[in-house]
């Protein structure tokens, strides 16, 4: 597919953004942190739908890691507890661990994947963990279409 | 938002690629930004750079410090050197222990993050007022305002928080004490001056937890002390002479004992059954017509329980107080802007590039982070404590209230509440005078003894709405 964005910094330099699209939090399982993996109809033209819901998938799979209650996390819960906390302004906590990977995760789907679609995630700790942005983008100039660009001629001009 | 409409128009209209000079990025570069906890628009001070946070008003934090400092001091100084000599040398090093653990756990309760959710940003309100306005076109389903969801086959209702403009994910309850979203709420506690919430429950637990071990541990060491003196022969009364520090820590304790073990009682039964206090007062889980209370967040089993309260990985704050701004605050700012970063492809340069770009859009419509300014207070009133390197860190935050009074005022629970209010008033007057008729805290059911709960306002339409 061709396409007018090659990497996040052309995007940025020449696109407008156009409009966000917001993926809710999955609340069925309880306060457990998971994204709808409902496809947006907006994204329609822009992005198949199974790589959104392979990105949302894995980036729920990532957050039940980080939240799973298991030997390990009663193991680090007593050990904090019989340190009266202290341990958790020394070290990185399993959360913040896995933040920082759920975090290069989305840097590298956004290069790979989203960008070159002139789409962008931003990372939903950015966002409260309330919903998962997506930013649509327009080329604003640089291929020397109208600046007044709509989805359609954008997605003619693909 | 019209506005940002208007600005795309005015941007799109703008033949391409001249890179307009924005008025106000200069003023302010990356390094010259500010941070988030400037704008903070919860009722917070900042202190150290964003690394503490306290409460407008102080509240009865010292009382509980001073109570529990003085209380202590004189046990070493009046009870220790008597018992290591008479009983033994481990006395003081097991007074040591839970004190530094009541100490430790208590600032850390105070000046930790509760859980607090940041607001929403003015696209994703928008964004939820359109899907509310177009559900509101069926007569039929839940009123626009609020979204079901089935959580373990039971219908949870989620509520709009109309300060915080989003849907409150369950078991979150807005403070108007602190004018904030917090996640698992469970009170606003005006002893610890500050919300406890998801974040900050455990060190809570093991605050009252140690404290009634230290409170106990105490009253039977001054105890055994003035029943030893006493048995020399020469009485209680000279021994009270003798002693005049363990006199204060007698009454003192004899009066906090039985609220703490209560309030520690209590919250044991909560973890058990993975409650909030919040939750427990309202009833949120219990049938309408009688039937058996069916939490749909219990695991039925009282150790999974307790694992999942007190053992869950620490989650992160996700206020970011020590974060920088994006650098486009003002509406009158181009995308174009970004070109004047160098044009190297380095991840800080993409993040402020993105960052740039929401905060464009953020800052097109009156954004509730720059409206409200939030008072600074006075800097390095406390010393900070052993700083993390990551953003999401959980430093000290301490918001004090003002007791339950006017958080009550403000709440929007019927006579109920009201009577539940004057109960924990009273409750209140009768702890910090020491009064003699504290009644059995064990049978007061769902109300929290002692701790001068605050039953937060959990509708969105309380006095906090603009």
């Amino acid at each position: 597919m061709a396409t007018e964005f090659h990497n996040l910094q052309e995007m940025q330099h020449c696109a407008s953004l156009v409009t966000k699209v917001f993926i809710q939090r999955d609340y069925s399982e309880g306060t457990v942190c998971r994204f709808q993996t409902k496809f947006p109809s907006e994204l329609n033209i822009r992005i198949e739908r199974t790589l959104l819901e392979e990105t949302v998938k894995t980036l729920n799979s990532y957050y039940m890691e980080a939240e799973k209650i298991g030997g390990q996390s009663y193991m680090e819960g007593c050990l904090a507890c019989a340190t009266a906390y202290i341990v958790f302004l020394c070290m990185e906590t399993r959360y913040e661990k896995v933040l920082k990977k759920i975090s290069g995760y989305i840097q590298e789907q956004n290069e790979k994947i989203y960008a070159p679609r002139g789409l962008l995630l931003t990372d939903p700790v950015e966002r409260g963990m309330r919903v998962l942005e997506v930013s649509i983008f327009e080329d604003q100039g640089s291929a020397g279409s109208s600046p007044s660009s709509t989805l359609s001629s954008d997605s003619s001009a693909r | 938002m019209k506005s940002c409409d208007s600005q795309q128009t005015d941007l799109q209209a703008v033949p391409t690629p001249a890179p307009i000079p924005p008025p106000h990025a200069a003023s302010r570069g990356p390094r010259g930004a500010r941070r988030k906890w400037e704008v903070f628009p919860g009722k917070n001070r900042f202190y150290c750079g964003g690394r503490i946070m306290a409460a407008q008003q102080s509240g009865v934090l010292p009382l509980t410090l001073g109570l529990i400092l003085v209380t202590t001091g004189l046990f070493f100084i009046f009870d220790c050197p008597f018992l290591v000599k008479h009983l033994s040398s481990c006395v003081p090093a097991v007074g040591a222990v839970l004190f530094v653990f009541v100490f430790i756990t208590l600032l850390q309760t105070s000046f930790s993050d509760p859980g607090i959710l940041p607001r929403a940003t003015p696209e994703e309100a928008a964004d939820v007022e359109r899907q509310i306005d177009s559900s509101g076109d069926s007569s039929y389903g839940p009123p626009p305002r609020t979204r079901e969801v089935v959580i373990n086959q039971q219908v949870v209702k989620l509520k709009y928080c109309f300060t915080c403009k989003m849907f409150r994910p369950p078991r979150t309850s807005h403070c108007s004490l602190c004018d904030n979203c917090v996640e698992r709420f469970d009170h606003h506690c005006p002893w610890v001056g500050n919300c406890v919430g998801k974040r900050n429950y455990r060190f809570f637990y093991t605050f009252i937890v140690s404290l009634s071990f230290l409170t106990s541990f105490i009253f039977s060491c001054v105890s055994t002390h003035l029943a030893m003196r006493a048995q020399d022969g020469r009485g209680l009364v000279s021994a009270l002479q003798e002693s005049p520090g363990s006199a204060v820590e007698l009454v003192i304790c004899f009066f906090s004992v039985w609220s703490i073990l209560g309030l520690s009682g209590f919250h044991t039964y909560l973890v058990a059954s993975n409650l909030t206090t919040n939750e427990d007062i309202k009833g949120s889980w219990s049938g309408k017509s009688g039937d058996v209370a069916s939490n749909p967040f219990s695991h039925r089993n009282v150790f999974v329980n307790c694992g999942s309260v007190l053992c869950t990985p620490l989650p992160p704050s996700l206020i970011d107080r020590r974060g920088f701004l994006p650098e486009e605050e003002e509406p009158a700012q181009t995308c174009c802007t970004d070109v004047q970063l160098p044009a190297s492809a380095n991840n800080t340069q993409r993040k402020v590039c993105s960052q740039g770009r929401k905060g464009l859009l953020e800052s097109a419509a009156p954004s509730p982070l720059q409206s409200t300014s939030c008072p600074q207070g006075e800097p390095q009133t406390v010393p900070p404590g052993p700083r993390r390197p990551s953003p999401a860190d959980s430093e000290p935050t301490r918001q004090a209230s003002n007791g339950c009074r006017a958080q009550h005022s403000a709440g929007s629970q019927g006579n109920a509440s009201s009577a539940r209010h004057s109960h924990h008033k009273s409750r209140m007057k009768k702890h910090k005078e020491a009064a003699l008729s504290i009644s059995n805290p064990t049978s007061h059911g769902p109300v929290a003894p002692t701790c001068p709960d605050s039953v937060p306002t959990s509708r969105g339409t309380s006095s906090t709405q603009a």
